[in-house]
């Protein structure tokens, strides 16, 4: 983990209320897909957490949605705002056990941390699928971004006015996979759970005080004893979970 | 040259900073960041006799200036702690330790003072009694006189080390209830503990946190803090550790003068992981901005 004074570089609106944010600053912390940012807002006691949409050398990218305060006053913040950042948070996805042809399902804004993920499964030379759902058309964000770096990607709309008609495990169930990583919505996930024929990983959300391991605030039960989101976490992986 | 040294009950410290129990875990998470000597001491997470692993989630809300948390004390049990975490501690900090001790009825109070008493590493013992008494229909340890005498008494009876008595806020009289732990022996008071709070969720319609109450604190409540520290300053002749809502020099300085020998960051350090960092670096100027030379004299110095 480092703390980092990041720089808006973009803050671009998406869909109707979801927005995707640039940063230009130190990003030497990240060591894994699926780890986690959390953000000062200044006014604001607790940081926020957010996945991380992508990373390079001096450049990480968030998507975000806004859905209170915080969120909120993001979307105002304007190129070149200063952001004081803890970086490189949570274990992160595991893709050393994804097999040659991995899926990966991002439901919402549960999206984001999926890209980075595919990247990595990519350069490692493998053959990546990509399930992102949403509620409807107007909603998806994504879908090139996963395309441009030559993913198979499948679209689901619950009212079927994009993609495939339906739920994450509705186009699931078409293709075969190696093994599966997903983030989303915690109905989803379970779904997920109980559909999946492979093992998998999961990344999961909880409120956080400290995001790096130090007030037991995100506790969770596993059958490996318990853990904390943020540092032992957020990603679980199938066997240890209990709903 | 300043000197920020102050003495606990025969402990001497570098500087009177000390993390607080439950916001700095057992040290490692912060170990990693910076090299956590500098610190005057601090006190690990809040420890019971048996594993907890405490409140559903969510356990945590944000409120102005402050947090909500209904933790409830998630820890792996006395042995566990004694066995496993101490050794670990005692290689990342080299100072005498604060042992934040935790019960649900007086034998559990003394069974982990007992045990904690044999562990050289333990400096002090700082014993929370705003924990329920299962034996006393629920109602906290630390919300009359006669129950916080009682523990204090239970607890000084096993253990030759300095006992702290951590005091609740969530009480009619606070200043009672320090005087009967001092008659009943206790070195020195830690104050003050998380004040009762609760968020609603105007989405939901329900409390924030899965326990619907949980114990306030953060800036919001210095005030407060410093309000009860000088208050009981006045009353007693023992040492207080003050706290609540510290997160700057300048806040240090100010407990200080209220009363406090000592002073515990809570929750300031889950928001900056370098706080007590910063605050120990800016200590030296800040005092010498307000013309301060001797950090112990300042003690008490706003009566
Ligand atoms: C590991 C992790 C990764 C995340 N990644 C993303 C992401 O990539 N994109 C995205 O849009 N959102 C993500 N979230 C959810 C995001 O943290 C919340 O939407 C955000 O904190 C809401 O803040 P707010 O001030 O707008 O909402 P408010 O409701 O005003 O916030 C009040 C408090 O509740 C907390 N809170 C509210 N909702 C959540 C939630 N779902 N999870 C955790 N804390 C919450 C806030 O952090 C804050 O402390 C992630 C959450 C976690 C835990
Ligand atoms: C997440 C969290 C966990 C805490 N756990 C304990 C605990 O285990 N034992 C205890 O005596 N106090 C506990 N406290 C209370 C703090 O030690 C401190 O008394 C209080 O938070 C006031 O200080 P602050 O305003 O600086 O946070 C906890 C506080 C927080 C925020
Ligand atoms: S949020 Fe503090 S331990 Fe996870």
């Amino acid at each position: 983990m480092n703390n980092v004074i990041y720089t808006i570089k973009s803050n671009e609106k998406l869909t109707e209320n979801v927005f995707k944010m640039v940063f230009e600053g130190d990003t030497s912390a990240v060591t894994a897909s699926g780890q986690f940012i959390n953000i000062k807002i200044d006014s604001l006691y607790l940081r926020r957490p957010i996945s991380i949409f992508d990373c390079k050398e001096n450049e990480l990218t968030i998507i975000y949605k806004v859905v209170g305060t915080g969120t909120e006053m993001m979307s105002k913040m304007p190129v070149g705002t200063k952001l004081d950042v803890l970086v490189g948070l949570g274990n992160g996805f595991d893709t050393s056990v994804s097999g040659d042809n991995p899926v990966v399902i991002g439901g919402g804004v549960g999206v984001p941390p999926m890209y980075y993920l595919a990247k990595k499964l990519i350069a490692e030379g493998k053959k990546v699928t990509a399930i992102l759902g949403f509620n409807k058309a107007d909603e998806v964000f994504g879908k090139e971004d996963f395309e441009a770096i030559g993913c198979r990607t499948i679209v689901t709309t619950v009212d079927g006015s994009m993609g495939v008609k339906g739920f994450v495990t509705d186009a699931l169930k078409d293709i075969d996979y190696s093994y599966f990583f997903t983030c989303g919505p915690e109905p989803m996930l379970k779904a997920l759970y109980n559909a999946s024929e492979t093992s998998g990983q999961f990344s999961f959300e909880e409120r956080m005080g400290c995001g790096f391991g130090a007030c037991m605030g995100c506790s969770c039960k596993t059958k490996y004893g318990n853990k904390r989101i943020c540092k032992d976490g957020p990603v679980l992986v199938k066997e240890e979970i209990i709903w | 040259m300043v000197n920020t040294k102050v003495n606990l009950s025969g402990i001497e410290l570098d500087n009177p900073l000390i993390p607080a129990s439950g916001t700095f875990g057992f040290g490692y998470e912060f170990a990693e960041l910076y090299d956590i000597n500098i610190l005057g001491s601090f006190s690990f997470k809040g420890t019971t006799k048996e594993p907890r692993f405490g409140n559903p989630t969510p356990r945590i809300a944000e409120c102005y200036s402050g947090m909500i948390n209904s933790v409830g004390l998630q820890n792996p049990g006395i042995e566990k702690v004694i066995s496993e975490e101490l050794p670990k501690l005692r290689e990342c900090f080299h100072k005498p330790v604060v042992a934040n001790i935790s019960g649900f009825s007086l034998d559990e109070y003394v069974y982990c003072c007992e045990k904690i008493d044999k562990e050289e590493q333990v400096g002090i013992i700082e014993v929370n009694i705003s924990c329920p008494n299962v034996h006393g229909g629920g109602m906290s340890f630390g919300t009359s006189c006669e129950s916080a005498a009682e523990v204090t008494k239970a607890v000084k009876a096993f253990t030759s080390k300095p006992v702290y008595i951590k005091l609740s806020p969530n009480v009619t009289d606070i200043v009672s209830i320090a005087k009967a732990c001092e008659e009943a022996g206790a070195d020195g008071i830690s104050m003050i503990n998380t004040l009762m709070g609760m968020r609603i969720d105007l989405k939901t319609k329900k409390p924030v946190v899965y326990n619907k109450s949980g114990g306030y604190s953060g800036p919001a409540i210095l005030p407060v803090a410093l309000s009860m520290v000088y208050k009981v300053y006045e009353a007693v002749n023992i040492p207080i550790i003050g706290m609540g809502g510290i997160s700057t020099a300048e806040n240090v300085i100010e407990m200080m003068l209220a009363g406090a020998t000592a002073v515990e960051i809570g929750a300031a350090n889950l928001i900056d992981p370098f706080v007590c960092k910063k605050i120990i670096e800016d200590l030296p100027a800040v005092m010498q901005k307000y013309g301060i030379n001797n950090l112990k004299d300042i003690i008490g110095g706003a009566h």
